[in-house]
């Protein structure tokens, strides 16, 4: 719609920039979730010995949405970063098995906080200068909903959460959101940052022969000296306890005891 | 010590999230500020004024934050908190909440604690990790300490009896960099859910979506909202507003019937912390029993309209 009222002019340019929008698409390293969690004995933190790491599920979606924007020629190249120790390249070979190009390994010690992780994703961005930039809008560990977010702040870019829906026209996303009441639809100035919502996409399984090309696609190791960044913490983790145990209940014989019970007893109606 | 609390409203009315979220600032101590950021909302500054607690009420009323845009309302949170000497900022753990935010923690260049749950101390917090499979407390190292409160873990305050001045806040952040394009909400009578005292919720028990008029049946009478598992809304009976869940709504009533729902961990990550649950499901083993307080393994097509009719 946009296209149809700008000038030729900008025609031109939204055309450019279209046939070379590169997209990064980040991804992260997380208990599968079908693992049970364990807290550790000592209460330090959830246990993560011998358990089955995964793709974070949220990750997982916005790598399939790089693709697509790929596949219908919106996208010219996916290119995937991932942060942490180096079994971390184990999630970007599987985002290349997806379909993403290539991969950026920022290696670090341990998994950084949502700041650091942002800022060294922020010196990515200015790097590989992306039309689009595609994150999770939360992992599923430590479930904190803040990397896209603190990225567009970093990068000055701005930012469309909890995407249901990505359309690129013109020079602008039409993010439509999942918001509380309902659904929300913002245009975005490009280059822009999304966060997916489960239900952007369903995501692809990953293919025998595409698995075994992407061991050949090509995968950058950096660190965050090499960007620059020197990572600080901002909290420290005290401890970790397991979530305070429902009691089961009782089971009742018919509605006349529920109603009976919820009157009476549990005195809620 | 003060605390800037973003105050959650539509320009008219004041949500009842920002009421939870003046009680954690009230567990920290110190001043309480309300932020009302928006266009045309004055009214909403009025009420922001009666809440208990309130020692004042900042109004910044411009067209650029009419619709809350980050983009433009960051800014203008990061300069009033490093200008006014705040040492906490507070937000529902609301959509709204998680999308401002951590924008407003990366220009202040501090760290953020998403989702807490109780204040240990002016510094600690403790917070869930891994769906609610684990609580994490934690200490936050930073001057300014941003942070998200989860509405249900705290009571609300009274949202009248208070009497805060209304200071007018007149810097102007319009980024230009997004504009809103439309939205659809959902229109109901019913409350919110994240509100509601009672909720009565279909899983995909519920065989499809005209069934769910069921539900509504028995939510009309209690007054309750109306939800929905993940299951229920991946099968398309429902839209996802009505997702109650991990990746849904967490919700917290007095009362929490779980109609043809199993259970999944999934789901339970967003209800468990109700006060009474209720389960009603054919299937006997199914893993909802195991946290309802009341459970009726009956078939719901014949229980629900039953329970309707006995209330």
């Amino acid at each position: 719609m946009l296209t149809m009222q700008a000038a030729p002019v900008g025609l031109d340019i939204n055309a450019k920039r279209q046939n070379s929008m590169k997209v990064l698409v980040t991804v992260k390293r997380v208990l599968d979730y079908n693992v049970k969690v364990r807290v550790k004995a000592d209460r330090s933190d959830v246990d993560l010995a011998n358990v089955k790491m995964a793709l974070n599920p949220f990750c997982e979606i916005a790598v399939e949405e790089a693709v697509r924007l790929k596949e219908a020629g919106v996208a010219t190249e996916v290119v995937v970063v991932s942060i942490g120790p180096k079994a971390v390249q184990e999630q970007i070979r599987t985002a290349l098995a997806l379909g993403a190009d290539r991969g950026i390994h920022i290696e670090t010690e341990n998994s950084p906080e949502s700041l650091s992780v942002a800022k060294l994703l922020a010196k990515v961005v200015a790097d590989e200068q992306p039309g689009l930039v595609i994150l999770g809008k939360q992992a599923i560990d430590s479930d904190n909903n803040q990397t896209g977010q603190m990225l567009a702040a970093l990068t000055g870019l701005s930012q469309g959460t909890f995407a249901s829906e990505v359309k690129i026209e013109g020079d602008e996303a039409l993010v439509t959101r999942e918001v509380d009441g309902g659904l929300q639809t913002l245009g975005l100035k490009l280059p822009a940052i999304v966060t997916t919502d489960l239900r952007l996409n369903e995501p692809r399984y990953a293919s025998l022969p595409n698995i075994m090309k992407a061991k050949k696609k090509p995968l950058d190791v950096k660190t965050p000296a090499d960007l620059g960044v020197e990572l600080r913490a901002h909290t420290e983790l005290l401890s970790v306890e397991p979530p305070a145990e429902r009691k089961g209940g009782i089971k009742v014989g018919s509605v006349a005891e529920l109603v009976e019970k919820l009157k009476n007893e549990a005195k809620v109606i | 010590m003060a605390t800037l609390i973003i105050a959650e409203h539509d320009n008219s009315i004041l949500k009842p999230a920002t009421l939870n979220t003046v009680a954690a600032a009230a567990a920290i101590g110190g001043d309480a500020v309300l932020l009302v950021a928006g266009e045309g909302c004055q009214a909403v500054a009025g009420q922001a004024a009666q809440v208990a607690g309130v020692n004042k009420v900042l109004l910044a009323d411009n067209a650029a934050y009419g619709h809350q845009l980050a983009e433009n309302v960051a800014p203008l949170v990061a300069e009033l908190a490093k200008s006014a000497g705040f040492e906490y900022v507070l937000a529902p753990a609301t959509t709204t909440g998680k999308n401002l935010l951590p924008r407003v923690a990366a220009l202040l260049d501090v760290g953020q604690l998403s989702d807490i749950v109780s204040v240990e101390s002016a510094d600690t917090f403790k917070r869930p990790i891994y769906a609610g499979n684990a609580i994490a407390t934690v200490k936050s190292l930073d001057a300014i300490k941003v942070i998200t409160v989860r509405g249900t873990a705290f009571d609300p305050v009274a949202a009248e009896g208070g009497s805060a001045s209304i200071e007018a806040v007149t810097a102007v952040h319009d980024a230009g960099l997004s504009r809103f394009v439309g939205e659809e909400v959902a229109k109901s009578d019913r409350p919110e859910l994240t509100a509601a005292r009672v909720i009565i919720s279909g899983g995909r028990g519920m065989g499809n979506g005209e069934n769910f008029a069921l539900l509504e049946k028995v939510a009309d009478k209690l007054g309750a909202a109306v939800g929905a598992s993940r299951a229920a809304v991946d099968a398309g009976f429902v839209p996802n507003d009505m997702q109650v869940g991990q990746t849904g709504k967490i919700v917290a009533p007095e009362l929490y019937i779980a109609v043809g729902i199993s259970g999944a961990i999934q789901h339970l990550a967003g209800m468990k912390d109700s006060k009474v649950i209720v389960a009603i499901n054919k299937d006997e083993e199914a893993p909802i029993f195991q946290v309802a307080d009341y459970g009726l393994v009956a078939d719901l097509f014949d229980a629900v309209p039953e329970l309707e009719a006995s209330l």
